[in-house]
């Protein structure tokens, strides 16, 4: 596709050039021009970070203690509710709202990404991903902080005895998060710029999947209950959101893992970039035109 | 400055979409889309034509200043030039890093220190860390801002902002050096002492575009000058003919009034300015 532009500049000096504005070599200089100006989005985003948290006295850890408070209340009273142990539902509900921050971050400001940096889209001519990269790095920083409290649970609960070589698994797994948080900015990111009603729609919809998502319960009460109940845990697969948080919430609490999640979250990925690949490809060009 | 710098742009075209609040949604476009019968294709939006047929050569040494109206087209078609907007139609192709100056307040943050502000700011111009920190003490002097700069920058008064975004700007070794107007809001003397870092760093840059409703500045800096009109480039060519033709005789006698005193000032080494 991109191959034939230009081979055609180079043929023919009279005719006139074409543009290769819409070309996947643009798209792909785009993203790596965007990664080596990491210095800028390096520090932009912990920026961002130390700006809202600025004068107060904890500062970024106020990330962690929001987020130790809602996993606490959360675990508190659905360990009471579904008739869980407490010492196992907690790390449970603790890992997956972290986990679930990041996701749902990602979807939800992705998709303002470009709206949100519309004056500096507009003044400076810099590669569109270094907002992306400034984006996901600032949710993985957001995440960093957000271990913390798994740490603590690891001590406190004793999890640390659950934990093995395999629970290596959730490095690669939380890579591979990364990876899809970029697809999906980048994808969100540009349509939500053209159609602005998608990132309010987007964000009802994760509040939906919040929900749908076994973050608050579990597969397998479902599974005990038996019955038309243990249906509805194979409908939960269909929810690719809980695929994710399996691969990064399994090894983490030294749960068995099963493989499968893993080669759905890749094949999503590879779709995913495809689909980011050609919205670069296509829609790159026209972002600073419709912020 | 090994490397070839240079702007070429062949029939490129800017064509702003507006959409109203309807055709901005989704609803619009697949609506659209179906009812075919009401003769609208999916490209029925209202398109803003801000430049049109733009077919441009610039080289390394070029300094052109833009001549025009307000909304002529001159800022976008610097956007044009910095590759912010690439061509709905046509193309244009830029070899070269691009510094442009368009709002000295854009990648401020009020919340940062002056240092702080320094440092992002020219990480934007495409800048390392390491080399803005080795301007530092250079563009802390020229701002005459002293301890001031360890503050937050909203704590700054627009003149103080704006000596902070000159210091950076001026401080930049650019290739392509895109210039707007706006370079107001400080005292006269600090004016001066700005105007001769931009000549310095005109002299530095590959290529100067320099949009200015200021014929003096235009003189002083650019060696010729286009005319934008419409959209277009209706005249391209000496400083002092384009002026005439824009604005008339008296303009263009003052502009050749001021290349006349800038060649006696350079004449003259050692009494310049």
């Amino acid at each position: 596709m991109s191959a034939s532009a230009p081979e055609s500049e180079a043929l023919a000096t009279d005719v006139p050039p074409v543009s290769d504005s819409q070309t996947l070599r643009r798209g792909f200089k785009d993203l790596r021009d965007g990664f080596a100006q990491r210095e800028l989005w390096l520090s932009l985003g912990w920026q961002d970070i130390k700006q809202r948290y600025r004068r107060s006295v904890i500062g970024p850890f106020w990330i962690t203690i929001a987020t130790g408070v809602q996993a606490t209340a959360i675990g508190i009273l659905y360990a009471a509710l579904l008739d869980m142990p407490l010492n196992e539902f907690l790390p449970y509900v603790t890992v997956g709202l972290i986990v679930w921050n990041l996701i749902n971050a990602s979807i939800i400001e992705g998709s303002e990404v470009f709206i949100a940096n519309e004056g500096l889209i507009k003044q400076l001519p810099s590669a569109l991903s270094v907002h992306i990269y400034r984006l996901v790095w600032r949710q993985l920083l957001f995440f960093a902080h957000n271990l913390v409290i798994y740490v603590i649970m690891v001590v406190a609960f004793a999890v640390w005895r659950d934990l093995s070589w395999a629970s290596l698994a959730a490095i690669p797994a939380v890579a591979l998060l990364v990876l899809n948080a970029v697809w999906v900015s980048i994808v969100f990111g540009i349509f939500a710029t053209r159609y602005r009603d998608i990132a309010p729609i987007l964000s009802s919809m994760t509040l939906l999947l919040f929900v749908l998502t076994p973050i608050m319960w579990t597969t397998q009460s479902l599974v005990a209950q038996g019955g038309a109940v243990a249906e509805r845990a194979r409908i939960a697969e269909l929810n690719p959101l809980y695929h994710y948080l399996e691969i990064v919430r399994a090894p983490m609490i030294g749960q068995p893992q099963a493989l499968y999640h893993w080669y759905i979250v890749l094949g999503i990925t590879v779709a995913g970039w495809a689909l980011a690949l050609v919205a670069l490809r296509k829609y790159r060009a026209r972002v600073p035109y419709w912020v | 400055m090994t490397k070839h710098v240079s702007i070429d742009t062949h029939n490129a075209c800017v064509d702003f979409p507006i959409f109203d609040a309807k055709s901005r949604s989704l609803k619009k476009a697949f609506l659209g889309k179906a009812g075919g019968a009401i003769g609208r294709n999916d490209s029925d939006v209202v398109v803003v034509e801000a430049l049109r047929d733009i077919t441009l050569s610039l080289k390394e040494g070029d300094r052109i200043g833009l001549v025009g109206h307000n909304g002529a087209g001159k800022s976008t078609l610097l956007r044009l030039l910095s590759g912010i907007y690439e061509p709905s139609r046509g193309s244009a192709k830029i070899r070269g890093r691009v510094a442009p100056v368009f709002d000295l307040g854009v990648g401020m943050d009020p919340e940062i220190s002056g240092y702080e502000n320094i440092i992002i700011r020219g990480l934007f111009l495409g800048q390392t860390r390491k080399q803005m920190l080795a301007k530092m003490d250079e563009i802390a002097e020229f701002t005459e801002l002293g301890e001031y700069l360890s503050m937050p920058l909203r704590t700054y008064s627009t003149g103080m902002r704006v000596r902070v975004a000159m210091g950076v700007v001026t401080s930049i070794d650019p290739e392509i050096l895109l210039l707007d107007e706006g370079i107001g809001a400080v005292d006269a003397e600090f004016m001066k002492k700005a105007r001769i870092r931009l000549q310095a760093l005109v002299e530095r840059s590959g290529i100067l575009v320099f949009a200015s409703h200021s014929n003096e500045f235009l003189a002083q800096l650019c060696d010729s000058a286009m005319w934008v009109d419409h959209g277009q480039i209706r005249m391209r060519g000496e400083i002092e003919d384009v002026v005439r033709a824009y604005e008339g005789d008296d303009a263009a006698d003052h502009v050749r009034h001021v290349i006349a005193e800038m060649k006696r000032e350079q004449d003259q080494p050692g009494t310049a300015l």
